[in-house]
């Protein structure tokens, strides 16, 4: 990956605009801002004071926290723009945020920052049957789109585990996926048509209610861009025909080897499942006396295969795939009768995160993907590593897509055990990008996994990011410090794992 | 897991067909320092598709051969010369296929020409287009850098989407050198059913079609007639069969009739090699009504994409088209025809031209690739 650069092109990586303005110790710089913000927002819609600046310190990854200069709320696009405009002009870093669930720090606040609070526009603007299309601002969330779209036979196909909280304006700057997105597909794959508001307080319209657009496919760049190129303002997202029925087989296996075996086995018996979700025996145990769904607690894992169409369809299937998990050493499966069942059996998958956080006082939650005929070896690894550490991890994994959500168990009142979590996660991740795969799946970059860019990216292909940011954001103000690392960032991350014994990455030129 | 060396490695050295990357990277670097543009071709099968030919070519046909194909990772990484028909032939055999049917103009059609168009076939309605698989790419931007983004994985949200903008950038952005793309099973049953109707009827079948849990997979109108294609589980194309009635086509003909359409061989589009109309490619919502345009009409992808062999002035196609909240490509046409039009491509919003200016700008500093071949300014 590495590659010795010879044309003398390269720009710096760049900070932001003012970042060399404090304006913390600046009152009088502070009180221009905050007038000008108030003089295109309605009452009551910029807050200043710490007390009302606290519950937007952090978003779903708590152990990062920062308390912002301010909070604005704006009521619709126009003042979005307005927003983005005067903070242009003034040099105010913006982050922008929608309800905060997100799980890697992406609207983690900028100490000298404003966030951008996209709450207040929540209306579905239009429901089209006809077309299969949805409306919506970007602070809808994103179950209520499902919600509205039901009479109508549809529904919108990505649901990440915190659908009836996150909105669709994070799940575009994420490119959220769920546990369906192998046959339909991720955020990028299910939305049209998005506008946005560049920093430059400019309104744009990416893609389209056409199926395509001239000139370059900006809206796959800026969907899962981490709100880094615009503030979104409205959504236009593809509705998908709900099927008649869905069924879903629950198999276990004494060995995690056979489980990943059958997944492999499954696709290559060219079934593309709706849910293709494994859950090793920690996350089961953790899971079971929390939902009573019957999982088979003396398994080592678990396998949920979830087949969806018409009833012909999915009887055709399931038997297809009972016949597959046969063939690959399942001890036990049962297929759902009705939908309370197959609901059941999801609910301890879905409630993996809170039942882990019930036996255990915190946990970490990572999101490597790997290629999946890795994944034995990934959990070999992970098992190491926890002895290693010297704590618990239970692994659910979206199989279909090779996305692993390892949660490291740890409690932050002892103390390094919050270091000890996250040095273990570094070490996750570091291996899925060793054996081939991604830091990241859906959860995002954000402030959590920024020294990891380092490792799955050479120093060229960091610049090269810089320059798309550049492209968009001039003057870096849009959620500056995140998803991208400098340079600089990079160097400290090498010495720092340096200096802990370990393995210093052959990228950067200085090592 | 296979892997196999480039296919054909040359002991000659071709300057305009590198069989490295560093071959790539060192052609590139040149042309940066003479200033002398360079158009990225491979099979040139589709050359015919957008701007003027400006630069001296660049053939990536030398650099060929599929790196990795794993069918149970449902992932093929190949070298951008290597032949559609041999990524075809490779997945065949696994019982996969592309599932956004990328048209064959040509048995020299490469795989980096296929995604540096962005055409996608008919199973565009229900697969999704070329960037929808695009899960990863190599590429060598205008400084000459080797960069990889993306991965192998289905799942992958670290750094900006890079891999999917290069999807149908023309070679205008860099040269992607390997692509990774996502592959699908090929579907057990197929069946094609054929309606008499207008056009507005076809349009609104098929979009109310599109609402219900059908397995509809393609669709075409043409002169009083609706071609309507399944695919999926034998029962669920059955039950559909049975539930949507029409006249069923005999198997073979039906695939033919798909073949044809997707590899574009009909006279529709090919009559304009023999001075027959231009044809405009016209991308609009699917609901939109029959346009008011003169001229000879294909429908596709539910009525999201219109074909139209049309004498009408350029301005009048783009302001209807764009009236309807679409876009209007000049796709077979004479260089002339697309210059009178003010380019290949409907002109870009000034918001969006000035996003799409300062992409290309941060890709290609020196505006070596492909200039006039997306927009005329750049």
């Amino acid at each position: 990956m590495t590659h010795e650069n010879t044309v003398p092109l390269l720009h710096p990586a760049p900070d932001y605009a003012g970042a060399d303005r404090d304006f913390s110790r600046d009152a009088a710089a502070r009180a221009i801002v905050f007038a000008r913000l108030r003089a295109v927002l309605p009452a009551g819609s910029v807050m200043v004071e710490t007390e009302d600046l606290r519950p937007y310190e952090c978003d779903g990854l708590s152990a990062y926290c920062q308390v912002p200069m301010a909070v604005a709320l704006p009521a619709d696009e126009a003042q979005v723009a307005a927003v983005l405009a005067i903070c242009h002009e003034l040099e105010v870093p913006v982050v922008a945020r929608g309800a905060g669930t997100g799980l890697s720090g992406g609207a983690l606040p900028h100490a000298q920052g404003l966030v951008l609070s996209l709450a207040r526009m929540q209306r579905i603007l239009r429901m089209d049957a006809e077309s299969r299309t949805a409306v919506v601002q970007p602070g809808v969330r994103n179950l209520a789109i499902s919600e509205a779209a039901s009479s109508l036979g549809l529904y919108y196909a990505p649901d990440p585990s915190s659908q009836i909280a996150c909105t669709i304006g994070g799940n575009v700057a994420e490119n959220s996926g769920g546990v369906h997105c192998l046959k339909y597909g991720l955020t990028v794959h299910n939305v049209l048509k998005v506008r946005g508001v560049t920093m430059t307080g400019e309104i744009v319209e990416f893609g389209s209610a056409a199926l395509d657009t001239p000139g370059y496919d900006l809206l796959a760049l800026l969907i899962g861009s981490e709100g880094m190129l615009a503030v979104v303002t409205e959504v236009t997202v593809r509705l998908t025909p709900k099927p008649q029925l869905a069924q879903v087989v629950m198999a276990s296996f004494d060995d995690v080897n056979k489980a990943g075996d059958a997944v492999a086995a499954i696709i290559a018996a060219g079934i593309i499942p709706a849910g293709l979700e494994m859950m090793d025996k920690p996350a089961t145990l953790a899971v079971e006396p929390f939902v009573n769904a019957g999982y088979d607690l003396e398994a080592e894992a678990i396998l949920l295969c979830e087949s969806d169409g018409t009833p012909e369809e999915v009887a055709e299937e399931i038997g297809r795939v009972k016949a597959v998990l046969n063939r690959c050493g399942a001890r036990a499966m049962a297929v759902s009768r009705d939908e309370g069942e197959r609901l059941t059996f999801w609910a301890g998958r879905k409630a993996a995160f809170p039942a882990v956080g019930r036996i255990s006082p915190d946990y970490y939650c990572m999101d490597g993907t790997i290629p999946r005929k890795r994944l034995a070896e990934m959990l070999t690894a992970i098992a190491a590593l926890s002895k290693k550490y010297g704590l618990r991890c239970a692994n659910v994994f979206h199989a279909g897509d090779g996305n692993l959500h390892p949660l490291i168990m740890f409690d932050a009142n002892e103390p390094g055990e919050l270091e000890r979590a996250e040095a273990f996660g570094a070490e996750i991740l570091e291996k899925s990008v060793e054996f081939g795969g991604s830091i990241t799946g859906e959860h995002g970059v954000g402030a959590e996994k920024i020294n990891q860019m380092c490792v799955q990216f050479n120093r060229d292909e960091r610049d090269f990011f810089f320059a798309v940011k550049r492209a968009f954001d001039q003057r870096g103000l849009l959620n500056p410090g995140k998803a991208i690392p400098t340079l600089h960032r990079c160097a400290e991350y090498g010495r720092m794992r340096v200096s802990s014994g370990r393995m210093p990455f052959p990228d950067l030129p200085r090592f | 897991m296979m892997t196999a060396p480039p296919d054909t490695p040359s002991t000659q050295r071709d300057d305009s067909r590198p069989d490295t990357l560093e071959g790539f990277a060192a052609r590139i670097r040149r042309a940066v320092e003479a200033g002398a543009p360079l158009r990225i071709e491979g099979g040139g099968s589709k050359n015919f598709y957008g701007g003027p030919l400006r630069g001296e070519p660049l053939s990536t046909t030398a650099y060929a051969g599929v790196i990795a194909y794993a069918p149970t990772e449902l992932v093929i990484t190949a070298r951008a010369g290597t032949a559609l028909a041999q990524i075809e032939a490779v997945l065949a055999e696994k019982q996969q296929r592309l599932a956004f049917e990328p048209p064959r103009f040509s048995p020299d059609s490469t795989i980096g020409g296929v995604v540096a168009a962005g055409l996608s076939g008919p199973r565009r309605l229900q697969a999704g287009a070329v960037r929808d698989f695009v899960l990863g790419t190599r590429i060598v931007d205008g400084q000459g850098r080797i960069l990889t983004f993306g991965g192998q994985v289905m799942k992958n949200v670290a750094g900006y989407d890079v891999s999917r903008v290069m999807a149908g950038s023309l070679g205008t952005l860099g040269l992607i050198a390997e692509v990774s793309l996502k592959v699908l099973p090929v579907p057990v049953a197929e069946a094609t059913l054929r309606f008499a109707c207008a056009q507005a009827e076809g349009i609104a079948l098929a979009n109310r079609w599109g609402g219900q849990p059908l397995p509809v997979s393609a669709t075409a109108w043409h002169d009083g007639t609706l071609w309507v294609r399944l695919s999926g589980a034998e029962a669920a194309v059955t039950a559909a069969r049975a539930s949507l009635g029409g006249e069923v086509v005999d198997d073979e003909a039906g695939r033919a009739f798909w073949q044809t359409l997707r590899d574009q061989k009909h006279t529709f589009f090919t009559a304009i090699a023999g001075n027959g109309l231009p044809v405009w490619r016209l991308s609009v919502p699917s609901t939109t009504q029959p346009l008011d345009l003169p001229g000879d009409t294909w429908v596709e992808w539910g009525g999201a994409l219109r074909w139209l062999a049309s004498d009408a002035s350029a301005d009048q196609v783009r302001a209807v088209v764009l009236a309807a909240g679409g876009h209007a490509t000049v796709y077979r046409a004479s260089d002339d025809a697309k210059t009178r039009a003010g380019g290949a491509f409907q002109p870009l919003s000034p918001a969006l031209a000035v996003l799409n200016r300062n992409l290309k700008r941060e890709f290609d500093p020196r505006g070596i690739f492909g200039p006039g071949r997306l927009y005329p300014d750049f």
